[in-house]
């Protein structure tokens, strides 16, 4: 040990030895900084703000790399309910933003945040539950006899309770059935706070019930003993909208590349391309930009 | 069980394979955690050694709040690092939010008070033993912090991986920072917690055994290490 120590003394009282252990661990340092800027894809990127829906149903991993290949930057998806899509986009971090709750989205156009909202496409939600119905809600007239049904029979079902389209989309449905099934949250209804396939995992494995939009209902991998069970009312209409963030609230916001993207996707190629999409052999999404 | 049973199997196949998408997140993975770990250990190391070696007023406190960030929760660093790097924030101009960079940020706020704390233990114990020598030889305080430093450099090497283990495994703070990007800020455990999210089982226990056999890997490299250091060391002596 005594030896070490002396012949560190050694380095450090001769300047040129220190030098050279001071420039080892500086180029560590620089090395360490450099891996910060991360790999810089030749022409940049966009980023789009997006519902958990179209991520998890695959959407994304199949029409990105179509669009990719005619431009020279690439595009960052952001996974998030739509409540913290709009929240991230109204602070400037997102360039594009592809959510599903009307009211929301066209209030943060009327804010300022958003230039202008474009219909993109539209599937539509169903409630998913256990296969034997234990709540009968299969047999219900309307949805919201459906929703009585759930409450009367305190059958579990899972809310994502995290703002996102879905989760707005659950809580109208109760209040036109005249329901709030919040006090009773944490005995049968059961909030999450989590994405559309976790929360479809959750009220899997609890027997549970829940509201999924179709493509994340059909693109999800282990459904075991449940299915649709409930569907085909208008009130589950499920429209995608598409808003690009607005330079004179965020004057950094990469205005150029969400136009390219925007106009792909409500134009012929896009729009064909989105009505292309197949999980397990059925379409997922139904073009319906209005251009 | 038949279900794990399968679910194991194709994991296994797409590690056998070597499955593209698999590569590619595994590497970032180990880019993302070895760069916070060099970032974290630049400070980490001069800072505990500074603390237990000198005196100074504050000292006490600022051993306390080390000791207590060592247990920060991955997603409370996530929050933390989002609000700064947002746009809406006061380092929004860089625009590093959803960037490896922001990853890397965050794990190195994570990690560096374990690398710090545990610093401080090991250099605390070798400059009682070390104390009149390095009087004797009238080291200033620089010189004698860079001499503890190499003599402990087999005992710090444990403390940068307590922390490399520490940054490779946590998900909340990538996950918010990071953005969960495919091909661009996915790494193991964000993948991890999409995969099983899609109910896609398989590709989430490949990356899972991975991890794990990562694990592994740095804990073994590490007891041959002690032990050559060991046998090292008694035969200088």
């Amino acid at each position: 040990m005594d030896l070490i120590a002396t012949w560190l003394l050694h380095t450090l009282r001769h300047p040129s030895l220190t030098a050279g252990l001071l420039a080892r661990l500086g180029s560590l340092a620089c090395l360490a900084l450099l891996s910060l800027s991360g790999p810089a894809s030749a022409g940049g990127f966009l980023i789009v703000q997006s519902t958990t829906s179209t991520q998890n149903s695959g959407l994304y991993d199949y029409l990105l790399p179509i669009f990719e290949q005619s431009v020279d930057f690439r595009v960052h998806v952001v996974a998030v309910g739509t409540g913290q899509a709009l929240r991230n986009a109204a602070n400037c971090d997102g360039d594009l933003l592809i959510v599903h709750a009307k009211a929301a989205e066209l209030e943060f156009v009327a804010k300022g945040y958003g230039s202008q909202r474009f219909d993109l496409m539209y599937n539509d939600f169903v409630l998913v539950g256990p296969q034997d119905d234990p709540a009968q809600v299969g047999t219900a007239e309307t949805i919201a006899e459906a929703l009585h049904r759930l409450a009367d029979t305190k059958a579990p079902f899972i809310s994502r309770a995290d703002d996102s389209g879905t989760h707005q989309k659950e809580m109208a449905l109760w209040q036109a059935a005249g329901l709030d099934p919040r006090p009773a949250s944490g005995t049968w209804y059961l909030e999450t706070g989590a994405g559309m396939g976790a929360s479809l995992g959750t009220a899997i494995e609890v027997r549970g019930y829940t509201l999924s939009d179709r493509a994340t209902w059909i693109a999800f991998a282990k459904k075991r003993d449940h299915a649709i069970l409930f569907e085909g009312s208008p009130e589950l209409f499920n429209q995608y909208g598409i808003i690009p963030v607005s330079p004179q609230h965020c004057p950094k916001v990469k205005s150029a590349r969400a136009q390219a993207l925007l106009e792909w996707l409500l134009g012929a190629s896009g729009q064909e391309a989105i009505a292309a999409y197949r999980r397990f052999g059925q379409q997922l999404f139904f073009p319906n930009a209005q251009r | 069980m038949n279900e794990i049973g399968q679910a194991l199997s194709i994991a296994i196949d797409l590690i056998r394979k070597g499955d593209p998408d698999l590569l590619e997140i595994v590497g970032l993975s180990l880019r993302v955690s070895l760069s916070a770990l060099v970032l974290a250990c630049l400070i980490g190391y001069p800072v505990g050694a500074m603390l237990a070696t000198l005196r100074f007023p504050g000292r006490g406190l600022l051993l306390i709040f080390m000791n207590t960030l060592m247990g920060l929760p991955p997603v409370v660093a996530g929050l933390l690092v989002y609000l700064v790097l947002s746009r809406a924030g006061p380092l929004g101009v860089l625009e590093l939010l959803y960037t490896p960079g922001a990853m890397i940020i965050a794990q190195t706020l994570l990690i560096t008070p374990i690398v710090a704390a545990l610093t401080h233990q090991v250099i605390e114990d070798l400059y009682h033993e070390y104390r009149d020598l390095l009087k004797s030889m009238r080291a200033n305080p620089w010189q004698r912090l860079v001499t503890l430093l190499w003599d402990a450099r087999f005992s710090l090497l444990t403390a940068a991986l307590a922390g490399f283990g520490r940054a490779l495994a946590e998900v909340g703070a990538v996950m918010i920072v990071g953005g969960n990007i495919n091909h661009y800020t996915r790494v193991m455990t964000s993948a991890i917690t999409l995969s099983t999210a899609k109910g896609e089982f398989e590709f989430a226990l490949a990356l899972g055994i991975i991890l794990f056999a990562l694990a592994l890997l740095v804990n073994a490299a590490l007891l041959s290490l002690r032990a050559q250091f060991t046998r090292w060391s008694h035969h200088h002596a």
